[in-house]
């Protein structure tokens, strides 16, 4: 089944542009017939996701951009998450032990352990990065 | 977010209401360190907290670190249960001292 396009948002990398991605990624999860549950899992990864092109990418720069694209195939959900920052090391982008008790770097932990897929890479010529989240709903 | 700070049964009680995220996580982590600093034992009441991100679990975690190196109490109370589900993603809710309310930690501690 071809994928259904939800939604696609642009918005600047602020902390306080979070709430409202949080709410986007609410009412499309809703709508694609997600448990509560499954809904209060999907906003934390998107949350976590969009969190670490804000601090780790843009590394606090608040004139940067991503867009959030949200794709429903019928049986999975995919939440694309696109940036202009200078390319990431993706070999750095990995959980941390959860032994090891201390503040930080739990973000790629959350997302991995909520979805079912992650990939990331480069975009293009050196324009950006992405992440792309898969989550099955069915 | 906001916050109100009251006194209970010895302990400095810091209560957050609303969503913890990166855009508020700094001002949860400050009110958490001013309260060690000024050597209290502080419970951070999270019966009101709807929404916390990893930034705000990270202040958490190191209002827990701080306490312990000053030999400061330290614990939550009252998390609400989306809170505790990003708790137990993270699997700190057997890390941190946790109760249902300020009442029953004093309990605890006898």
């Amino acid at each position: 089944m071809k994928a259904e396009k939800l939604l696609e948002v642009r918005f600047p990398a602020k902390p306080e542009r979070l709430c409202l991605v949080r709410s986007l990624v609410r009412s499309a999860s809703t709508h694609s017939g997600c448990s509560g549950a499954l809904c209060d899992k999907l906003v934390i990864a998107v949350n976590e996701a969009c969190m670490n092109v804000i601090q780790h990418a843009y590394k606090g720069d608040e004139s940067g951009e991503m867009v959030l694209e949200i794709l429903n195939n019928g049986s999975e959900l995919l939440f694309r998450l696109k940036d202009h920052a200078a390319p990431i090391d993706l070999n750095s982008v990995k959980p941390r032990d959860l032994d090891e008790i201390r503040p930080g770097g739990l973000g790629v932990h959350f997302i991995r352990e909520i979805m079912d897929e992650c990939r990331m890479g480069h975009l293009e010529k050196g324009a950006g990065n992405y992440l792309e989240m898969t989550k099955r709903i069915d | 977010m906001k916050y109100t700070v009251r006194e209970e049964g010895g302990y400095t009680v810091l209560e957050l209401t609303g969503e913890v995220d990166l855009s508020c996580s700094p001002e949860a982590r400050k009110q958490i360190l001013l309260c060690l600093d000024e050597k209290r034992n502080l419970l951070v009441d999270m019966s009101r907290v709807n929404y916390i991100d990893s930034s705000g679990v990270a202040s958490l975690v190191e209002g827990f670190q701080t306490a312990k190196k000053r030999n400061l109490k330290f614990g939550l109370v009252g998390v609400s249960g989306s809170a505790m589900s990003v708790l137990q993603l993270a699997r700190l809710d057997k890390v941190f001292p946790i109760h249902l309310n300020v009442q029953e930690r004093l309990k605890a501690d006898g």
